[in-house]
């Protein structure tokens, strides 16, 4: 792009003067991109930037948390995970808090990190708390070709995993006033923009797939809101609502061999959303024939908040921005985090209290 | 030979860990009286300070341990306009280290002290029980020349901000090897005697210098506009990254504000300077990569700021680093 344009862009995006809209990105490393572009105070004041439920691991119930302590607590059993979900409060405690009081807690960078563990100590069993959406359990899917292959058998896998399309699609039937999506760029490059392309059909909502540096997101952010002023016409013409414009990674089809990969180790299931409650197939479960290295993934429903006047699950559905919870930047603080939406890195609250 | 209990004992193993590694390594005038403590000349405004050393891994492209414990102590006098002179250090050695590591470890710290002009006067040694680790404690003397005064507390309205090199490396580098990944990233540990002479011969009215450590360029600099109530606007464009940072850092969610390093300093000085000052710095070494990254306003209602003018003309709001930075998963 060159940057003349990207100044038309701009100027568009700063002197827009129609209805207000409102725009969500459902991708935490969209929500981290927007926060760190500064780009919210460059647009127009009628155009309203909001996060969706983006964040694997703002989105995992507190039963999830408490079934991973209650594991790093039994005799012989470590739980190893990723840094930001220790911090994550479950209905008691956290994972750091339970390490803290003798839980056997170990921070990975790479699940498969797991593997030397396992191999070196043969009776002691691993857990991995594996979260995340569909760019993420590719990388579970390779864990266990290795578990299987190399016969380990000390390897569970405690799941949180979810895919985003069924969210959407709740999000538009509940009420979220949510005028275009910011497709996930990352979670786009696995599926294909396939997928973006239905749920703009059904709903009628214009879905821009956007890459993540500043320039891109203000493409992005313009093509959205052309999108929408044209709507009527696209859609009388019978275009697509959807527009690619990410193409250097994302296609239509996607990667299939991971998709493939993904459909031989799991299956769809029912799955709770932190503040938003369980929706139908938007969560992904090892199949029967793997349950061996499931540790008891399914059913983990609870889901109770830290703290009564904590508002994430509006802020995880756009209903309101971080800022207009009561608890925002006074008690509810990256050190003292009173909702998932502030403990990851990926959060919404926590990327707007680091980037006011 | 690996290092076990018995030579922390106090014993003959203890006096032959110090014989043949230490004494060896550090070799001059002062530490080989091996007395209970070092007495050494000097007069004037004496600069002390010290630091303590756990990195893993031990070894990582571009140093050790050793060259970090010295580079972060002597970097910590210069940052107030002090020659460093002399350092003591002290060694947690854990069971089960092999003492060709703890030699290479050695050999980098005297290599590193000499490049610094700096004599490792005292030292001390313990055994711990463990798997192979060492910890060092590095404490630090030097002596600031007349006239010179640089403190946090000067930096003010009308100075520019100067970075030395790149950021993140040192921060990408001890991580990437955590990760397995490879790439040609390497830390940038390194004392910065150099670049701080030049500036303070050249008559350059430095007002404060700052070592970019843990937490990165946004904490340090978030540090002083908070302790001087200043408002420090950086130039997310200007600020200098080595192409392979910038990429690790894209991969893994990270961001180079908040990355460490071990070779790096910011220097506030007036406006009226700041080519000059940045010519000397890119003159001295390991400054080639220096730049001019923000300038420093007055302060808003009696507080400092710190904000980034973003590629897109977006303003954002920096604090400091909260937490751990740690890899993002989606």
């Amino acid at each position: 792009m060159k940057n003349v344009e990207l100044q038309t862009y701009i100027e568009y995006l700063k002197n827009y003067d129609g209805p207000e809209v409102t725009f969500m990105e459902v991708c935490g490393s969209h929500t981290a991109a927007i926060a760190k572009s500064g780009i919210a105070r460059v647009i127009s004041p009628k155009i309203h930037l909001v996060s969706g439920p983006g964040c694997p691991v703002c989105v995992s119930p507190s039963g999830y948390v408490d079934r991973l302590i209650e594991l790093a607590k039994t005799p012989d059993t470590t739980v190893c995970t990723f840094g930001d979900l220790l911090r994550i409060p479950g209905t008691q405690y956290s994972l750091n808090e339970a390490k803290g009081q003798g839980a056997s807690v170990e921070m990975v960078y790479s699940p498969m990190d797991v593997i030397a563990l396992a191999k070196e100590h043969p009776d002691h069993t691993y857990v991995f708390g594996a979260v995340g959406f569909e760019t993420t359990v590719p990388v579970y899917t390779v864990l266990l070709d290795e578990i299987v292959k190399e016969r380990i058998s000390n390897i569970r896998l405690l799941t949180a995993l979810k895919v985003m399309p069924p969210v959407i699609g709740w999000l538009c039937d509940n009420g979220a006033h949510i005028d275009g999506f910011i497709a996930p760029g990352h979670v786009s490059v696995i599926t294909g923009s396939k997928h973006f392309e239905a749920l703009s059909r059904q709903y009628n909502i214009p879905f821009a797939v956007t890459g993540f540096s500043p320039k891109e997101l203000v493409l992005g952010i313009y093509g959205l809101l052309r999108m929408w002023e044209q709507k009527e016409e696209l859609l009388a013409k019978g275009d697509s609502l959807t527009k690619n414009f990410y193409p250097s990674v994302v296609t239509t089809e996607g990667n299939t061999i991971a998709q493939a990969k993904v459909e031989q180790y799991f299956e769809p299931g029912p799955a709770v959303w932190r503040g938003m409650g369980e929706i139908a197939d938007s969560g992904l479960y090892l199949r029967d024939e793997y349950a061996a290295y499931d540790a008891g993934s399914r059913g983990l429903d609870e889901d109770h908040k830290i703290n009564k006047a904590c508002r994430c699950d509006q802020v995880l559905m756009g209903k309101i921005s971080s800022y207009e919870c009561p608890l925002f930047g006074k008690v509810c603080t990256p050190l003292t985090p009173q909702g998932a939406c502030m403990v990851s890195s990926e959060g919404s609250c926590y990327q707007r209290y680091l980037n006011r | 030979m690996i290092i076990t209990m018995a030579h922390g004992s106090g014993g003959a193993a203890t006096s032959e860990l110090i014989d043949e590694i230490f004494a060896k390594a550090f070799d001059n005038d002062v530490l080989n009286e091996m007395e209970d403590s070092a007495v050494v000349p000097g007069s004037g405004r004496i600069a002390v300070t010290t630091d303590s050393f756990v990195v893993t891994p031990l070894e990582y492209p571009g140093g050790n341990i050793g060259r970090l414990a010295v580079c972060g102590t002597v970097n910590d006098l210069l940052m107030r306009g002090a020659t460093p002179k002399y350092l003591t250090c002290g060694y947690i050695i854990q069971e089960g280290t092999d003492s060709e590591l703890l030699k290479r470890v050695a050999n980098a710290m005297a290599e590193t002290a000499a490049e610094a002009g700096v004599k490792i006067v005292a030292g001390d040694t313990k055994v711990i029980e463990g798997n192979g680790g060492i910890m060092i404690n590095t404490a630090g003397v030097g002596f600031v020349p007349d006239g010179v005064d640089i403190s946090a507390t000067k930096i003010a309205p009308g100075d520019v901000i100067l970075v030395s090199g790149n950021l993140g490396d040192h921060h990408a580098t001890i991580l990437g090897s955590r990760m397995n990944i490879t790439n040609t990233i390497e830390s940038d540990n390194a004392p910065l005697n150099d670049m701080v002479a030049a500036l303070l011969e050249n008559g350059v009215d430095v007002h404060c210098l700052r070592d970019v450590t843990r937490g990165g360029l946004a904490t340090v600099l978030k540090e002083l506009s908070d302790s001087s109530k200043v408002t420090i606007t950086l130039e997310e464009e200007a600020l200098p990254l080595n192409p392979a940072v910038r990429d690790f850092c894209g991969l893994l969610g990270l961001d180079p504000l908040y990355m460490g390093n071990e070779g790096k300093m910011i220097a506030a000085v007036p406006k009226a300077q700041a080519e000059k000052a940045l010519e000397l710095i890119r003159s001295a070494k390991y400054g080639e990569a220096a730049a001019l990254v923000g300038e420093v306003t007055e302060g808003v209602d009696g507080h400092g700021d710190l904000l980034v003018r973003t590629a897109i003309g977006g303003i954002r709001q920096l604090d400091v680093l909260q937490g751990e930075g740690l890899p993002r998963i989606c």
